[in-house]
């Protein structure tokens, strides 16, 4: 029986808060939240069933795009140096009341400067709660980022940098910067358990949490004072945790579920030919590539890399590796990022060519390692595969390669070493859809050694990509990248491989649905049709 | 009997003590830094990392670390998981109790299929019966669990719309977990429907998670059958002209007991091991998933103490079985 004959000839609408006009969207999501505290955490899973679904950040990102707009802020302004942030809350914003919660105050800046304190200030009560590993803030360097926050009013926070950052903005609205209740905190202190704000959450969200059976279902209800007229659109969300992907399909032509994410790529064709299902596509915010050691020689030459480059068939590696869901790269930015530049064009395959061009290069006999991933990874679905194509592809100009892998931990730590032998296969996807956390932290000078698994460093591209990071103007920025981006093709530090392409099938009903660069599920906007 | 059962339970302790080290060791044995996993691909300062290092006592020599779990697991504190920061013991007992109930259906229905297709198969032995079951039993035993389920999900639940496909229990239901045991929970509930609701999630992965078993318990009674069949009393049975049925049921069947209830206390291992994909693929959450994703996850804590109380459930399930055996055989507990 489908999900929505149930509702109508079912006992149990009162359970879900309600009239018989209820709506109640069920997700059948991919897997467990590991808490509900996003700033303790770094999956997209966790995100989606805390920061997404519970809270609000200062600044948000406009749904679909990775531009940002106002969030429980109505406004900001930098200086003129770029150093302070002002930012001006928004009144009248409410925290959800709960069974477990009554706020007796509106948003204000206490909870502003609790939520970021926490993560920041060692002394601060909170910091060492529920381990106290504020892993995200410290990636996105926050701590040496910060000289220091200050309420200037209540509804008015500054802070201030201690370097010009202009992606800091970005960062506002990713999922760490969660503004979480002080009353709430503190009240949770007072009774001796601070755990629970990662168990049982309170927000400003268009959801408000309201049980979670591990591994199984997790369910929310519609924040009534939702500061956002008219939402969320439906009554009750419900997270339906199913870890497998071919399952998650049969629930959802069963009428189990409204919408899934992660679909298994063999399923997709199937999909796309089921008249019950609207699949909708985007490419990830996320770049598959091979990195080689441009420290070593041959490497260290740009024509050996482009050569290199020529021989690969990224189409084949789309076919066989993606199965369709992936999207050739030619940049090392995603297409959905601002920025993006258009005009390059990519090194054509073209086995002929690269031969002669390594001979040019005086480089023959070569041979080389390839480092394939052991894990699997949306930017690389089987990273040993690739490697077998790459294989062949080098083989046809006379380039012998080997494969090696490692355990994924050690993959990760010894692909780092400056001394290292072979070109590795990884990736990235984006944090907060600013260009400044792919192309700094990827291959920026200061990388090297660490994130720049191509060990590479160009005097020109660091220059553009640290000039931009001082500038606050979008557009401004946006040319330096494009600049910074022809460099890269100039340069070819990698072989850039592939950008995912994510797909969301969901019921034909579910109407309002936009699926997000960043990864994020959010169904505020979301709505079933009769 | 009771100095038979303390004997027994005397074996607890070297078992125990060696359980609690084969599961500290295995973890640590496995290559991966835990820290270096967690932070992905964004890696993390040299700093940063000894920090989380001195945080989760790593940078303690590993006599010191053991120590500290064993004195933990004495005073009934198994830690906390990296991922989650909750109560190993508490993460534990919210998930064990769906993983008992579907172990119990799946032995059940093992144990109600197999013993008679065994007893069956043993009296028609080298006839149509006896070949037609102990081949499907050979298939059954070779089954690839997940290929199975997801068959079993695509007929049962897809084209035929039979069964739900996963869960514990419909959407709409929702109620306090008292016990853990949905077909108890839902029962107090006193939901209409919700008990129903329960039993029909239930089928199709407890006849999954029964295969193996099945298949396993259905060969043994058969051989166990068989040779008791072949003893000097059966064929005095038969000669004083008492029914097959009171022969194969009462002198045979109790004799090839012994052997069939060994099988059936090893098979609550190898439940353990097919609830893994049995829980991934039917969204059960149990702690066979929750087990494999802490070892991807590198979540010390969770495995070691995971699989500790996994080994002392299968430690009571073995002392259950010993006992059992004393009571089926005088002869077992007298010695």
């Amino acid at each position: 029986m489908s999900l929505t004959k149930r509702l109508a000839t079912g006992g149990l609408l009162a359970l879900l808060a309600g009239g018989a006009s209820a709506q109640t969207l069920v997700y059948c999501s991919e897997g467990s939240p590991e808490g509900f505290d996003p700033a303790l955490y770094t999956a997209g899973t966790t995100f989606d069933a805390s920061s997404q679904a519970v809270y609000n950040r200062l600044v948000e990102f406009k749904t679909g795009t990775t531009e940002t707009q106002p969030g429980l802020a109505e406004s900001y302004e930098a200086s003129e140096d770029g150093l302070e942030y002002t930012f001006h809350l928004r009144p009248g914003v409410k925290f959800q009341s709960t069974e477990y919660f009554t706020p007796s105050r509106d948003f204000n800046a206490d909870d502003v400067i609790f939520t970021f304190m926490r993560q920041l200030d060692e002394e601060n009560p909170y910091h060492d709660v529920s381990g106290g590993s504020w892993e995200y803030f410290n990636a996105m360097s926050m701590p040496d980022l910060i000289e220091s926050i200050e309420k200037v009013d209540d509804m008015t926070v500054k802070f201030t940098l201690t370097r010009p950052e202009a992606p800091f903005v970005a960062n506002m609205a990713m999922d760490f910067a969660s503004i979480l209740s002080k009353e709430y905190a503190d009240q949770m202190m007072e009774a001796g358990t601070p755990e629970m704000l990662n168990q049982q959450p309170v927000g400003t969200g268009p959801f408000e949490w309201v049980a979670y059976q591990k591994d199984a279902v997790i369910r929310y209800k519609a924040n009534e004072d939702y500061w956002q007229d008219g939402l969320p659109k439906v009554e009750n969300l419900v997270f339906a945790i199913t870890p497998d992907a071919s399952v998650r399909y049969q629930k959802l032509q069963a009428g189990e579920c409204h919408i899934m994410p992660y679909p298994n790529p063999a399923d997709v064709q199937a999909m796309k030919d089921d008249d019950g299902i609207n699949l909708m596509q985007q490419e990830g915010l996320n770049v598959g590539y091979l990195a080689y050691n441009t420290k070593q020689e041959p490497f260290d030459n740009p024509k050996v890399r482009k050569a290199l480059n020529m021989a690969i068939d990224k189409q084949a590696i789309i076919d066989v590796v993606f199965q369709g869901s992936g999207q050739i790269a030619k940049n090392p930015i995603p297409p959905t990022m601002w920025s993006y530049n258009e005009a390059i064009e990519d090194d054509a395959y073209d086995p002929e060519a690269a031969k002669k061009m390594l001979e040019d290069a005086g480089v023959s006999d070569l041979s080389m390692k390839i480092w394939a991933m052991p894990v699997q990874r949306p930017y690389n679905p089987n990273a040993r595969r690739m490697a077998e194509l790459m294989q062949e592809d080098f083989s046809e100009i006379g380039v012998d390669v080997e494969i090696v892998s490692y355990e994924w931990g050690e993959y990760l730590e010894r692909s780092k070493a400056e001394d290292r032998d072979g070109a590795v296969l990884l990736g990235w996807t984006g944090d907060n859809g600013d260009p400044d956390n792919f192309l700094a932290v990827l291959l920026g000078c200061d990388a090297v050694g660490g994130s720049n698994r191509a060990q590479w460093c160009n005097e020109d591209f660091d220059k553009l990509v640290q000039e931009a990071k001082t500038i606050t103007d979008q557009s401004k920025r946006a040319e330096l990248y494009k600049e910074a981006q022809e460099v890269f093709k100039d340069q070819a530090p990698w072989a850039t491989i592939a950008h995912s392409v994510v797909f969301m099938p969901m019921l034909p009903k579910v109407e309002g649905y936009k699926v997000h660069p960043l990864g994020s599920h959010i169904f505020t906007e979301v709505s079933l049709s009769e | 009997m009771l100095r038979y059962i303390l004997g027994r339970l005397l074996t607890f302790i070297p078992t125990f003590i060696g359980v609690t080290i084969v599961s500290f060791g295995f973890i640590r044995v496995l290559p991966g830094d835990p820290i270096i996993v967690m932070a992905g691909e964004r890696g993390m300062d040299q700093e940063r990392y000894n920090e989380l290092m001195n945080q989760y006592g790593f940078n303690d020599p590993l006599l010191v670390q053991f120590w500290d779990y064993l004195t933990g697991v004495l005073q009934g504190d198994l830690g906390q998981s990296f991922v989650t920061k909750r109560p190993v013991w508490d993460e534990f007992f919210a998930l064990f109790p769906a993983t008992l109930e579907l172990s119990i259906c799946a032995i059940i229905l093992a144990v109600m299929l197999g013993i008679p297709a065994g007893v069956i198969a043993a009296v028609n032995r080298g006839k149509f019966f006896d070949r037609a079951l102990m081949s499907t039993a050979l298939v059954g035993y070779s089954m690839p669990i997940f290929w199975w389920a997801l068959l079993m999900i695509i007929v049962f639940s897809g084209t035929l719309g039979w069964t739900p496909v996963s869960g514990r229990i419909d959407l709409l239901y929702y109620f306090d977990n008292t016990t853990g045991f949905m077909l108890i929970d839902s029962l107090l509930s006193g939901q209409d429907g919700a008990f129903l609701s329960a039993v029909r999630h239930l089928i199709l992965p407890s006849i999954v998670l029964a295969t193996i078993p099945l298949a396993v318990i259905a060969r043994q009674t058969r051989s166990a059958m068989l040779e008791v069949l072949s003893e000097d009393y059966i064929r005095t049975a038969r000669a004083k002209g008492l029914r097959p049925i009171r022969i194969n049921g009462l002198h045979a069947l109790r004799n090839a007991m012994i052997p069939v209830i060994t099988v059936i206390g090893l098979s609550v291992g190898t439940l353990l091991a097919g609830a893994i994909l049995t829980e991934t693929i039917f969204s059960w959450p149990g702690i066979g998933k929750w087990m494999v994703d802490s070892i991807y996850r590198r979540d010390y804590p969770v495995v070691q103490g995971g699989l500790l109380l996994i080994a002392v459930m299968v430690m009571v399930v073995n002392l259950t079985v010993d006992l059992l055996y004393g009571l089926i055989n005088p002869k077992i507990r007298k010695r």
